[in-house]
């Protein structure tokens, strides 16, 4: 597209725009299909730069490994641009995270050295995929499919005229601690979970956490339309009132605190970590899980659970699938493991009080709908307990700072 | 969604930002920039629940024109001249596509404007759509093609040919250094708002032409995203414009994005559009006439000037030379005549010119023949291995050439070759644009202005240094560009897959030793190094040597 005319931009814009056609030459026969003649290499199609994680090549794997180059393989005459430091490309140290071969040096280049670096992966960070095995194609399926679901649910309800068996209370509950939640997903989405997409020193992390990114502002978007629909559909709706809830509720201060908090971590790996291994199970299940999944129907509204079950799932079905094996492997590290391990035990004992101490902020929004949920201390034991699990999947210690 | 929905929708996720009250978020990225914080509208009105099906859309049509492509068995009337400069490009580009959505985040902290946010994190997460459909295209070809050698080794040949590290540089320039100079004004000002339309446009259209029609149906579909990102680097633009003291910041980063975009894509852009093309319609446009039409009328002429109005200096000397190099100096041509020279260091199959192809060529460029004729010819007459080394080492009128610190390509131009020691070292530059680069843009200081967050040019930029005193067979074996029967080579500078007339390690084996001319520039004495300086600027056109003095 003409670049004059993309100054502005508007969604008509986005549409495909073909260029001018011009007349082609007519097709010729040139028999350059596969198999049409026995030479050297004529059979050799796969990428035989990287060893796969299982015995075949995945189609994830094919598009995904060793697209973000690394000196310590494949890179022979290193970055060229770096920062005002000199430091180029993917510094392993913007971790303290370390897998094994990290603290070797990367190969030095001079007259006559040659190109070789160390043998592919060169670095134990290369061992990483993603369990979802996104990429373009998977990643717009799954997304389309999420927000075309949810909108013939909010469709479907505003026909049935849904909305209308609501709780008064509950309504204005939606209007405020539904709507402050947003806030949470569109922060960390942003300024950590996109941030973090250049941190890391692989695609295959770097890939899976700009997809988790994706989902945390869709999700925030989906709840924000959502209210701008109930704001339309339920009188006396107050769409504005999740902005001054997460600005000024007592009840919201803690998670605000500590949601600003983890978008301020420095380390790439520490923010992941404290966000999708201790904040989400600890609060964001908490307050999705059990409080508005448990107190929704009971209240009369059948549909906010499945816009809050999306998240779930984006949650428990993918970014917390990617994640623990992203922390396994460093736990297990054949030479780092105990560093890793002590490392992690540290967050833990850094961002298990701060997220405890946000989810007992929340407390009283239990008491708030007119049909209760079970308690707030069942919904924070079910929440710790799930937490411990995936602790010990991930072979690390339960923190004593939980049982505060 | 309707328009209006989507309008009033982006108007109430407009609810989502908030200020920190109790934290800042961390700022990994600095810029020597300076933002007031103003309202700026986020440009792009788009909202993830028409952004997905949208895109999804698009693919639909990408994945079922690829299974069309390959049940109507498109490859047998595929070029192979065409598709082997694929290897080439699908081996660079899914880089600088995710490089891109790597940078978005260095706009984060460094423009304080939550309304852009949302746009930047759409491009994220198009960047990460445009590698992996990229990707996915080479795999495809891998696949399908008949010569499968080279894209089956693509990424391991991208990091370690030089080519691969000149392409290296339009997606490190994206990631690196001050942060507005790198994500804003190289990547989306200059590399997606000029040279993507010679990119994704002008190049899938002589795919079309020469029987690839999956390349366009990919690339068309990469570029339906690309508005949507130049919207979000003009706005970032009339912010920083708005503040005088990024004036003379932003006149030193177009100097050097322009510049560095001219050096890098038009070399390689060019080479493939005229050289990795069968199509010799004389109405065909030459990427002479495509540039002038993309580049410089309508970026230059129709985006950039404009913006004059907003007090941005607009480098018009350096487009202007930019044309001239492409009309005058024959820049595209001195390229592909160094690529081919160079085939044994690379990893695919460079076809030889016909008398077709020299008739078009003089129709377009008239003068080709006098200065590049001879040369193609022997090319040909070369080919073949018979007794004889590659071109490169054969007496063919032809001057290996030095590189260019900077943008890495040869200087090529030799009247314009200059040189200067740089941080101990003497280096060589095409151009006085790139030593400029070098010398004084990418430093801490500029023009007596501090530049703390200012880039640097690192890592070891020319690559005959590696193998200064290598036997060839060693260099392409290291590298790794050799087919599996272990000593037949990936490159070849014909088309004749016949096992017998192709290139093996055995005929590299008998070839002198690679010289690295830095390394040699570096070891002379001060008289000597005037004397090679004033040799080498009136060497030309076409690589031949300087004439001889007094005659
Ligand atoms: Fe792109
Ligand atoms: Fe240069």
């Amino acid at each position: 597209m003409p670049a004059s005319e993309a100054k502005k931009g508007n969604e008509q814009m986005t549409t495909t725009q073909e260029p001018q056609q011009r007349s082609v030459p007519k097709p010729v026969f040139t028999d350059a299909e596969a198999g049409a003649r026995e030479f050297p290499d004529s059979n050799a199609r796969r990428f035989n730069y990287f060893t796969p994680k299982k015995r075949k090549q995945s189609h994830y794997e094919d598009v995904t490994v060793e697209v973000q180059p690394d000196p310590r393989h494949y890179l022979a005459q290193g970055w060229l641009y770096g920062f005002a430091d000199g430091k180029g490309g993917y510094p392993l140290d913007w971790t303290a995270l370390k897998a094994w071969g990290s603290d070797r040096p990367e190969p030095r280049r001079g007259p006559g050295s040659g190109g070789q670096g160390y043998e592919w992966p060169a670095h134990g960070w290369h061992e990483f995929r993603d369990p979802n095995e996104e990429w373009e194609l998977t990643l717009y399926r799954y997304n389309s499919n999420v927000v075309r679901q949810l909108n013939q649910n909010i469709d479907a309800a505003r026909q049935a005229k849904a909305f209308e068996q609501w709780n008064p209370n509950w309504v204005q509950f939606v209007a405020q601690h539904l709507g402050a939640w947003m806030h949470v997903d569109h922060g960390l989405g942003l300024y950590l979970f996109a941030n973090a997409n250049r941190r890391a020193p692989t695609n295959m992390h770097n890939n899976a956490i700009s997809v988790n990114s994706m989902h945390r502002i869709r999700a925030a978007q989906d709840l924000a339309l959502y209210n701008f629909t109930l704001s339309e559909e339920i009188e006396g709706f107050d769409g504005a009132a999740h902005l001054q809830t997460w600005k000024s509720d007592p009840a919201w201060q803690g998670v605000r605190e500590t949601a600003e908090q983890l978008t301020g971590i420095w380390d790439w790996c520490e923010a992941v970590f404290a966000a999708n291994v201790v904040f989400e199970p600890l609060v964001g299940e908490l307050f999705r899980s059990h409080l508005v999944q448990q107190a929704a129907p009971a209240n009369g509204d059948f549909v906010t659970p499945t816009l809050v079950g999306a998240e779930e799932f984006d949650f428990a079905e993918r970014d917390l699938r990617y994640t623990k094996p992203m922390f396994e492997l460093l736990v297990n590290d054949k030479e780092f493991g105990t560093h890793n391990t002590e490392l992690m035990q540290s967050w833990l004992q850094n961002w298990v009080p701060r997220c405890i101490a946000a989810a007992r902020t929340l407390q009283p929004l239990w008491s708030q709908p007119d049909a209760k949920p079970r308690r707030f201390e069942d919904g924070l034991d079910r929440a710790k307990s799930r937490f411990s699990v995936i602790l010990s999947d991930l072979g690390l210690q339960t923190p004593k700072e939980l049982n505060q | 969604m309707s328009r209006q929905s989507v309008a009033k929708a982006h108007q109430k996720i407009q609810e989502l930002s908030w200020e920190p009250a109790y934290h800042e978020p961390v700022s990994h990225y600095g810029t020597d920039y300076t933002f007031q914080k103003a309202k700026k509208r986020d440009p792009l009105k788009q909202v993830l629940r028409s952004y997905f099906p949208m895109q999804e859309e698009k693919d639909h049509r990408v994945y079922g024109a690829s299974d069309g492509a390959i049940r109507g068995n498109m490859f047998r009337q595929v070029q192979e001249r065409w598709l082997e400069w694929q290897k080439l490009f699908l081996s660079i580009i899914p880089l600088p596509e995710i490089s891109a959505a790597r940078a978005m985040p260095l706009l984060f902290r460094t423009v304080p404007n939550p309304e852009l946010h949302n746009g930047q994190a759409i491009q994220m997460i198009d960047e990460v759509r445009h590698s992996t459909i990229q990707q996915n295209l080479k795999r495809l070809y891998m696949n399908n093609y008949i010569d499968p050698a080279g894209f089956n080794s693509s990424l391991r040949n991208f990091q370690n040919d030089y080519c691969g590290t000149i392409g290296r540089q339009f997606a490190e320039g994206f990631i690196t250094g001050d942060a507005i100079t790198a994500a804003s004004i190289y990547l989306t000002i200059v590399a997606e708002t000029a040279f993507t339309n010679t990119l994704f446009v002008a190049m899938p259209a002589e795919a079309a032409a020469n029987g690839d029609y999956l390349l366009p149906t990919v690339f068309h579909s990469v570029q339906s995203d690309e508005s949507r990102h130049i919207s979000n680097g003009y706005a970032t633009l009339l912010m920083a414009l708005s503040d005088e003291g990024n004036h003379q910041l932003l006149e030193r980063d177009l100097r050097y994005a322009w510049w560095n975009n001219h050096r890098v894509v038009d070399a390689a852009i060019g080479t493939f559009i005229e050289y990795g093309t069968k199509d010799r319609r004389k109405e065909r446009e030459s990427y002479a006439e495509m540039w002038r039409r993309w580049i410089y009328d309508d970026y230059y002429r129709s985006y950039l000037v404009p913006l004059e109005k907003y007090g941005l200096t607009i480098p018009h000397d350096l487009i202007e030379e930019s044309w001239n190099q492409i009309w005058n100096k024959g820049y595209v041509h001195e390229v592909a005549q160094f690529f081919a020279t160079g085939w044994l260091a690379n990893y695919w199959r460079i076809d030889p010119m016909t008398d077709e192809d020299f008739e078009w060529f003089e129709y377009k460029y008239p003068g080709w023949y006098d200065k590049y004729g001879k040369w193609w010819e022997n090319y040909s007459r070369l080919s073949v291995p018979n007794g004889h080394n590659p071109i490169a080492l054969e007496d063919v009128d032809y001057v290996y050439p030095h590189r260019c610190w900077t943008c890495m390509v040869p200087c090529l131009v030799r009247e314009d070759m200059v040189t200067e020691k740089v941080d101990g070292q003497w280096r060589t530059y095409c151009h006085e644009a790139c030593r400029w680069t070098d010398a004084e843009a990418f430093r801490p200081t500029y023009q007596g202005r501090q530049t703390p967050n200012m880039g640097q040019l690192i890592g070891s930029r020319e690559w005959e240094t590696l193998y200064h005193g290598w036997n060839w067979a060693d260099i392409v074996s290291d590298m790794g560009f050799v087919r599996d029967d272990g000593k037949t080579l990936v490159a070849q500078p014909h088309l004749d897959l016949n096992p017998k007339k192709m290139w093996t390690l055995d005929h590299l084996r008998r070839c002198p030793p690679l010289q690295s001319p830095n390394v040699l520039l570096n070891e002379m004495t001060d008289a000597e190094r005037a004397a090679f300086q004033a040799d080498y600027n009136r060497q030309g056109p076409a690589g031949r040597p300087a004439p001889a003095t007094g005659s």
